[in-house]
C-alpha cells in the first residue's frame, strides 16, 4: 500500500473558493485509502512483519547459547516433514472429521433457525453464540470433566456398550473416553460448531421461501426440493462454514493438549512444544510454514472443486 | 411468432366449494363457491388484501383451506400437496431458481417427473416464449419481461390442467405489461389450458379474461364476462372499482312497468326495470348509475336539441381535462354533487369550458340501478391503485 503517496492533508491545500469545486472529487477518491490505513498498518505490524521474521527463523541454524544465524538451511523443512508427518496427517484427519461432524450437526440446526424457529429464532441464535461468553480454555476444560473416567458420559456409553464398539473402531481405549481420538474430535467439534452454524444460517436465511413453493409447485417432493434447490443455494454457507471450522481446527493444540494423550498430538502441539519447550525455533517456524502451505493448498483445491469461487 | 408444436392439452375445470381461509381471527377468504370452466381464461380481480391471492394459493395447494374443497377436473385435491397437483403457478416475482440457467429452470418440472429426454420440449417451450437464444443464461442476467416469460414457460411446459398466475405482470412497466397481456392471451388460446389469473389491474382483467370475478373483503362481489360486469355492475364496489361510475341517489316515484321513474333532486330519471339489481318499490331509495362515457353534454342554449326521452340533469362545468382522444369533464350538478363525463373529441364545442352552464343527458337504457343501502364510495378510492 502506498502510504507515502498520500498527499498532504486537505487543510494545507486550502485555496480560493473557485478551486474548491474541483478539489472535492480528489478528496472523495482518497477517502477509501484513509479508511484502509488503520487496518493495513495493523496487518503490517502484526501479520506481515512476524511472517517475514518467522520465515527467516525457519532457515536459521545455531543454538540457544551461540545464537541463531540465517544460513539458508532449507533442510530443516525436509527434516520436519520427515519427523512429524504423523502429526500432520492426524491434524488433517481430526480437523476433517470435526468439520464433517460440525456440518452434520450444524446444518439441521441452521435450517431450523432459518426456516422453522419463527419467534424463537433470536433465542436459538443466542444459544448458539452463548459459548463465546466464556473462554475457549475453560470450555475445553469443562469437557475434560464431562468426559472424565467414571463420569456420567462414560457411564452411559459403557452401559449401552457403545464404548465396546468405539474401542473396536480404535477411537477409544478400554473404558476411557478421555485421552482418546474420540475426545479430541468431540472437543474440536464442540468448539468450532458456531463457526459452522453462523455462515450456514446466513446463507439459508437469504433463500427466498417462494423458491421452495415454486419447487413444490413443479412436482418436487420436500426431499427433492432440499437436494435440488435449498442445498445448492446454501453452498456459499457450506463452503464458508467448513473453511472457518477446518482451518482453525487443523492448527488447534488446546483440544489435543487437554482432551488427548501423547498419542493424539496434533501438529499444533508439536509447534507449541518446539517453540516453548524444546526451544528449537527453526523447526517450529518451518512446521508453521508447512502447515500454512498445506492448508492453503487444501483450501484452494476445495474451493475449486465445490465450484463456488463466485459465491464465496 | 414461430410456429409451435406444443401438443394441444385441454385444460381442466376448477371447482371450489365452500372454500374459506382464516388466520387466527382474521378471515382472508369467506366461504365461497367458484367454478372455472375448462379452457377458460378466468381472472380474480380485487384490491390488495381482498383474498384473491389466498384463493389462488389454495388452488395451488400452497395454502390449506380452513373449510371447503378444491376439485380439479372432478377430482378432489383438497388434501393433496402441491407437488401432486396437476396445476402450475407463475409466481408474482417469478421465483426463478437463481442457481440454474434458463434451460434448467424450464426443465425443472419435467425432470422432477422423471422425464429423461427434455431437450426437445424445453427448446420448443423457449421458442414459444421467444427466449431460445437465452437458454444458457442465469435468471438474473435477464430483464423483467424476459424473466416473466421464463416463469410462464417453466409452468406451461408441464401441460398443467390449470395454470395459476399470481399478479404475473405486476413488476413490469406499463408498456411491457400491455405487450405481455396480449402475449399471455395468445399463449392461452394456443395451448388451451385453463388460466386463473390474479390481478388488481381492472384493465388487465378485462383485456385478458373471458370471465372476471371481482373480489372484495374476502368475498366474490360479482362474476361475469368483462362487458357484462362493466355494463351491469351489481354492487357499488363493482361499479366504482371497474372503471368509473356516476352514482346518483334517487327515490322511486313510479314502479311496476318496464321502466322505473326516479326522482333525483329536482330531476326525473328513467331506469329500465330489468337493469335495477335492487328491489325498487315506490318510495324506496335506489342508486341510479351511469358510466361517464355514456353521458353527453349540451350547452344550456342548445338544450332544446336534446333527444326526446333522454335523462337530463342541469349542471355547470367545474373542470375539463383534455387527454387527446377524449375530454374528461367534472360537472357540478346542484343538489347531487359532482359527476364525471367523458366526451369523445369529435366536434368540440368551444363554449364547453369551466364555468359554462350545461345540461347532461343520456339514453335511459344506459342507466343501471343499485341498492341504496350500500356505501356509495365503495371501491372508488381503490381504483387509483389499479390504474
Amino acid at each position: 500500500m502506498s502510504i507515502t503517496e498520500t498527499p498532504a492533508p486537505p487543510d494545507e491545500q486550502a485555496e480560493p473558493a473557485p478551486l474548491e469545486v474541483r478539489k472535492t472529487p480528489t478528496r472523495k477518491r482518497l477517502v477509501p485509502y484513509w479508511l484502509l490505513l488503520p487496518g493495513i498498518l495493523w496487518l503490517i505490524v502484526f501479520f506481515a512483519a512476524p511472517l517475514v521474521y518467522q520465515a527467516s527463523t525457519s532457515i536459521q541454524t545455531g543454538s540457544l547459547e551461540e545464537g541463531f544465524k540465517v544460513t539458508w538451511h532449507f533442510a530443516t523443512y525436509w527434516d520436519a516433514i520427515g519427523e512429524y508427518w504423523p502429526q500432520f496427517l492426524r491434524s488433517v484427519l481430526f480437523a476433517a472429521t470435526a468439520t464433517l461432524l460440525c456440518l452434520l450437526l450444524g446444518y439441521p440446526l441452521a435450517y431450523l433457525i432459518a426456516f422453522k424457529a419463527g419467534r424463537w429464532r433470536n433465542i436459538v441464535m443466542i444459544l448458539v453464540i452463548a459459548p463465546f461468553f466464556t473462554s475457549f480454555l475453560i470450555r475445553t476444560l469443562a469437557w475434560k470433566t464431562i468426559l472424565a473416567d467414571g463420569g456420567p458420559v462414560v457411564g452411559v456409553l459403557n452401559s449401552l456398550h457403545i464404548l465396546d464398539v468405539t474401542s473396536w473402531l480404535g477411537i477409544t481405549e478400554g473404558q476411557r473416553v478421555l485421552a482418546t481420538p474420540l475426545a479430541v474430535v468431540c472437543g474440536l467439534t464442540y468448539n468450532f460448531l458456531p463457526f459452522m452454524v453462523l455462515p450456514l444460517y446466513t446463507s439459508l436465511e437469504r433463500i427466498d421461501p417462494r423458491l421452495h413453493e415454486a419447487a413444490g409447485d413443479l412436482y418436487a417432493r420436500p426431499a427433492t426440493t432440499f437436494r435440488r434447490v435449498t442445498f445448492p443455494l446454501s453452498m456459499p454457507g457450506v463452503v464458508a462454514g467448513t473453511l472457518l471450522t477446518f482451518i482453525p481446527a487443523a492448527g488447534d493444540y488446546i483440544n489435543a493438549e487437554l482432551l488427548g494423550s501423547t498419542d493424539q498430538k496434533m501438529i499444533g502441539n508439536v509447534i507449541q512444544s518446539q517453540f516453548l519447550r524444546v526451544l528449537d525455533y527453526p523447526t517450529a517456524a518451518a512446521l508453521s510454514f508447512i502447515l500454512m502451505a498445506a492448508i492453503l493448498a487444501m483450501v484452494t483445491i476445495y474451493i475449486r472443486k465445490s465450484g463456488t469461487e463466485d459465491l464465496v | 411468432m414461430t410456429k409451435t408444436a406444443t401438443p394441444q392439452s385441454s385444460g381442466g375445470d376448477v371447482r371450489l366449494q365452500g372454500i374459506s381461509k382464516t388466520y387466527g381471527s382474521f378471515t382472508a377468504v369467506h366461504p365461497l363457491d367458484l367454478t372455472v370452466p375448462a379452457g377458460s381464461f378466468f381472472a380474480l380481480l380485487g384490491a390488495s388484501g381482498c383474498g384473491k391471492t389466498t384463493t389462488l394459493r389454495m388452488i395451488a395447494g400452497l395454502e390449506e383451506p380452513t373449510t371447503g374443497t378444491v376439485e380439479l377436473s372432478g377430482q378432489d385435491v383438497t388434501v393433496l400437496p402441491p407437488y401432486k397437483r396437476q396445476v402450475n403457478t407463475v409466481f408474482q416475482n417469478y421465483a426463478l431458481f437463481p442457481h440454474l440457467d434458463i434451460y434448467e429452470n424450464v426443465a425443472f418440472g419435467l425432470r422432477r417427473r422423471g422425464i429423461k429426454s427434455v431437450k426437445k420440449q424445453v427448446e420448443e417451450m423457449l421458442d414459444l416464449v421467444q427466449l431460445g437464444p437465452m437458454a444458457r443464461r442465469k435468471p438474473q442476467q435477464l430483464s423483467g419481461g424476459q424473466q416473466q416469460r421464463v416463469a410462464v414457460a417453466r409452468a406451461l411446459i408441464n401441460h398443467p390442467q390449470v395454470l395459476l398466475l399470481d399478479e404475473p405482470l405486476g413488476a413490469l412497466d406499463l408498456k411491457l405489461r400491455r405487450q405481455m397481456q396480449l402475449e399471455l392471451k395468445r399463449i392461452q388460446t394456443e395451448v388451451g389450458i385453463t388460466f386463473v389469473h390474479v390481478t388488481h389491474d381492472q384493465e388487465e382483467a378485462m383485456t385478458m379474461a373471458d370471465t372476471v370475478a371481482v373480489m372484495n373483503g374476502g368475498r366474490v362481489e360479482q362474476l361475469g364476462a368483462p362487458a357484462d360486469l362493466y355494463e351491469n355492475p351489481a354492487t357499488t364496489f363493482v361499479a366504482n372499482f371497474l372503471g368509473t361510475s356516476n352514482l346518483i341517489e334517487a327515490e322511486v316515484v313510479e314502479a311496476g312497468g318496464e321502466e322505473l321513474l326516479l326522482k333525483a333532486g329536482d330531476a326525473k330519471l328513467r331506469l329500465p326495470a330489468g337493469r335495477c339489481s335492487a328491489s325498487a318499490r315506490t318510495g324506496e331509495k335506489v342508486l341510479a348509475g351511469v358510466r361517464p362515457e355514456k353521458v353527453a353534454l349540451k350547452h344550456t342554449d342548445d338544450a332544446g336539441a336534446i333527444t326526446e326521452g333522454h335523462n337530463r340533469l342541469p349542471g355547470r362545468i367545474k373542470d375539463a381535462s383534455f387527454i387527446g382522444v377524449s375530454t374528461q369533464y367534472v360537472i357540478e350538478v346542484p343538489g347531487l354533487g359532482e359527476l364525471a363525463v367523458y366526451e369523445q373529441n369529435i366536434e368540440r364545442d368551444g363554449r364547453l369550458v369551466p364555468g359554462a352552464e350545461i345540461v347532461l343527458h343520456w339514453n335511459p337504457a344506459h342507466t343501471f340501478g343499485l341498492d341504496a343501502a350500500q356505501d356509495i364510495q365503495a371501491g372508488a378510492d381503490l381504483d387509483e391503485e389499479a390504474a
